[in-house]
């Protein structure tokens, strides 16, 4: 019994270990400046509880078989404070030293503010799906309504036609971005909390209706990555996905044009 | 600390004789544990039941399925099940069966107390509880079905009613009245067990000689005393929103469906702090009863005095102390202040101190001693290592720069359900296995024990550890299928694996509960003290009486785990031997 303990929590912490070891379910490549950071990170915390984790589950395995009843006395001790001391320290420098050497990527993600040439881009989520709107040649979004927002009416944003600013505003349900160009994104949401979520840039970020939250990031990598909803907004929510496509600066820009609202 | 003499006059009862006193308004403590336990029994086999449904639509989402209408499962359906799932599972079998259940039947025995100090306020905290869980059940009854918000209700989706989906109607109201429910009954109950361990200690159980068992529901009464007053808060104002027209949760300007809402002022992310300030209490509510009664259960079968008492105490103090600071490490995401981010990570990762230490001493205790593997020694072996793997993964989820790709994930799922699902679980399987005889009077099947914990311990983590892989690339959580997004649909031989581990190891919990039943019947009758521990609970018959203790109250001379004491004869000695008698 309790060899077969022991070997049974050697073989459930051997065969986990080997899952992220040899990466055989992984992230997929990154395309964004926080890329590199961030799996560097993630690489330095799998380090860390691995560690623990092998020694923690093999000793315990170890410990079950090795202090098997043998028909003796246990040991009689209450306790040793010196052990308690250096697992209490050690364990603290550990983990709050992981936790603040995350915290830089967290402060380029959130704390520094984009470049002041970012592309704005409006992204609005809604049951269920993603609108995207581009602020057009005068760089101004145009002004919203919401007894406008009419997806009926091909106008889901309510953008009001009143407006001037609004005249060459482009809405579109993908998001394309110039290649190596900054984005700055607004989140914004009509109804429901939706999560804006592209794995390659390794960034989330919730859409909540009655506030504005930001994201900004530089795509590396021309291609097209999905973006979809991580929050739960309803029935629909597993179906609602739109799509980043990155694309080079002259490719974006003949894009832009093609979609550009058509002169009246 | 009382009196003995007093408490005998205060608590001196003849056991009622009618069957309705005795057995369902009874004001012992011991019925009401038991009856505790057997809500969250049913309420486990309801909420194991979704996740069977839930299981199968991952793996096999075109399946023709049974007891379904038209055979085929909508994601409005799954849905309904994942809500479900979550809310049953979290009120109504992990608060309330290792605290309400165990807590009730052992807490006063352990401190050598004749019943709780408020026996009318117990009975109706059960009761209160009881009701709750009714509204629950109502909720998959009603027109529109059970709701979809999942256990977390966020706001808007909560709070606008039918037009947000199916089930957002009346489902979603049944469900806010329910917790409402369950929260007045937590509350009751914390009082009586903070009352009951500070005033109803017998002669000489000092704070430092009570068992861990009774520190940690200790501990647990006062985070349910500080939590669920917020969360009944959260619940009377999503409740006004919803049927009031108040706005203290939704925004103005939504529009949903072509249609706008005409409320203004409420922000969804005031609820997301109220919910979590209770919410992430709740996962200590649910897991610290299951350190209890680990600690108790390798020290009784290590035959080892448990390695740092006084560090285990400090430890779960600290837990419950930094408890109430983390919560906004589930709001990393939310849009909440980027600054606050980093505080509540600080935080998080500091709670992950006391959870070592923990560990380290449960390991301690293992060292150099004489193990015996009876069931509940198993479970308790079990639960150190979930523990251990379901902690872990905490640290990555503590960071609020890795939270931003595992944020809303299959991570987050595999990590809580390893810690306080499947860790807590195995608290309560040891916690089943160890008291049944006190409880019963008759000892449990041991080969069928085994077994149970044998295909228990492999399946949960053959469920739950793949899950990690999912989270890995990306999967989000309450996706009812894996066809609406392209990279989703290499994952599902995981979902299929994960789904046939569910089922073998669902199946193994009827080895549990045959065993469970046959025992209250068949079972060999159990002596006083069947394990040879050393706490109050085994110095009385199986069952004990009425009043426990006969109106001899015992007195107490050393702390709770004195084994293996050199120039003793037996192995232990009783906390209630004199210091003269114990060689």
């Amino acid at each position: 019994m309790a060899f077969l303990l022991g070997l049974v929590i050697a073989i459930i912490t051997l065969a986990t270990m080997y899952g992220f070891a040899f990466k055989v379910w992984w992230f997929p490549a990154f395309i964004s400046e926080y890329g590199a950071a961030y799996d560097h990170q993630f690489q330095i915390t799998l380090i860390v509880c691995g560690i623990v984790f092998f020694l923690a589950q093999l000793g315990l395995a170890y410990a079950v078989w090795r202090y098997r009843d043998r028909g003796g006395r246990g040991s009689y001790s209450h306790g040793n404070n010196v052990m308690e001391a250096t697992w209490t320290i050690a364990t603290a420098i550990v983990f709050l030293g992981v936790a603040l050497m995350g915290q830089k990527i967290w402060a380029r993600v959130h704390l520094d503010a984009a470049p002041a040439n970012a592309l704005q881009v409006e992204v609005t989520g809604q049951q269920f799906a993603w609108n995207v709107r581009y602020p057009g040649p005068d760089g101004k979004f145009g002004r919203t309504k919401p007894e406008l927002m009419k997806e009926s009416l091909g106008n889901p944003l309510g953008v009001d036609p009143d407006d001037p600013a609004s005249k060459d505003d482009v809405v579109m349900p993908v998001m394309a971005v110039p290649v190596n160009r900054p984005v700055e994104v607004l989140l914004r949401s009509k109804d429901v909390i939706h999560s804006f979520y592209v794995r390659e840039l390794r960034l989330k970020q919730d859409a909540v209706p009655g506030m504005e939250n930001r994201l900004h990031f530089t795509a590396s990598q021309t291609g097209r990555f999905e973006i979809p909803c991580a929050e739960l907004c309803g029935l629909g929510h597993h179906q609602m996905r739109s799509f980043l496509l990155v694309m080079s600066e002259e490719d974006y820009a003949n894009w832009l044009k093609e979609n550009a609202p058509q002169a009246q | 600390m009382a009196q003995t003499g007093e408490v005998a006059i205060l608590h001196h009862h003849e056991a009622p004789k009618g069957f309705i006193r005795k057995y369902i308004f009874s004001l012992d403590h011991k019925v009401i544990g038991i009856q505790y336990y057997f809500l969250a029994l049913t309420a486990v086999l309801v909420g194991m039941t979704l996740s069977v449904f839930m299981r199968l639509r991952l793996a096999w989402p075109d399946a023709t399925l049974p007891l379904i209408e038209g055979g085929k499962m909508t994601p409005e359906q799954y849905l309904a099940l994942l809500t479900m799932h979550g809310t049953i599972m979290v009120f109504f079998v992990l608060t309330t069966a290792p605290q309400g259940g165990f807590g009730n039947y052992v807490l006063p025995i352990q401190i050598g107390a004749a019943d709780m100090a408020f026996p009318l306020l117990n009975m109706l905290s059960f009761w209160v509880t009881f009701l709750g869980f009714l509204v629950m059940i109502a909720a998959f009854l009603v027109t529109g079905g059970a709701p979809i918000a999942g256990w977390t209700g966020y706001p808007p989706l909560s709070a606008v009613g039918e037009i947000a989906g199916p089930g957002q109607g009346l489902g979603q109201t049944l469900w806010i009245v329910s917790l409402a429910i369950f929260c007045a009954g937590a509350l009751l109950g914390a009082l009586n067990f903070i009352a009951t361990t500070l005033d109803l200690r017998t002669k000489g159980m000092s704070l430092m000689r009570m068992p861990l068992t009774v520190w940690s529901w200790f501990i647990t009464a006062i985070l349910g005393l500080l939590a669920f007053g917020v969360l009944l808060a959260a619940g009377v104002l999503l409740l006004m929103d919803r049927i009031a027209g108040t706005s203290f949760f939704i925004p103005a300007g939504l529009v949903i469906s072509e249609q706008i809402i005409s409320h203004k002022g409420g922000s969804p992310l005031l609820w997301q702090h109220l919910f979590w300030f209770f919410g992430h209490p709740e996962v200590y509510i649910a897991i610290l009863p299951g350190m209890g009664v680990t600690s108790q259960i390798l020290s009784t079968f290590a035959r080892k005095p448990i390695f740092g008492y006084k560090a285990m105490v400090y430890a779960m103090l600290a837990i419950g102390l930094l408890g109430f600071a983390v919560w906004g490490h589930h709001m990393f995401i939310s849009g909440m202040s980027p600054y606050s981010a980093i505080a509540f990570s600080v935080m998080t990762l500091a709670i992950g101190v006391p959870s070592a230490i923990k560990t380290f001493n449960w390991l301690g205790t293992l060292w150099g001693g004489q193990i015996r593997f009876t069931t509940p020694m198993l479970y308790a072996i079990g639960f150190v290592s979930l523990f251990v793997s379901g902690g872990l993964s905490g640290l990555f989820l503590g960071q609020p720069s890795l939270d931003l790709y595992f944020h809303d994930t299959y991570f987050v799922v595999a990590h809580f359900h390893m810690i306080m699902g499947v860790a807590a679980i195995f608290g309560i399987f040891a916690a089943t296995y160890y008291w049944f005889p006190k409880m019963f009077g008759r000892m449990m099947h041991e080969g069928l024990g085994k077994l149970h914990f044998w295909i228990t311990f492999i399946g949960v983590n053959a469920i739950f550890m793949p899950m990690h892989y999912l989270g890995m690339v990306g999967h989000p959580r309450r996706y009812a299928d894996t066809t609406g997004v392209e990279y989703l649909g290499s994952l599902n031989s995981l979902h299929v694996f994960m789904s046939i581990a569910a089922f073998i190891t669902i199946a193994a919990q009827f080895i549990f509960l045959f065993n469970l039943f046959w025992s209250l019947f068949r079972g060999q009758k159990a002596p006083e003290n069947p394990w040879e521990a050393t706490t109050l609970e085994w110095t009385v018959p199986s069952p004990p009486p009425h009043d426990n203790f006969g109106g001899n109250y015992p007195e107490v001379y050393r702390g709770a785990y004195e084994y293996s004491k050199p120039g003793v004869t037996k192995d232990y000695v009783m906390q209630t031997t004199p210091d003269a008698a114990a060689h």
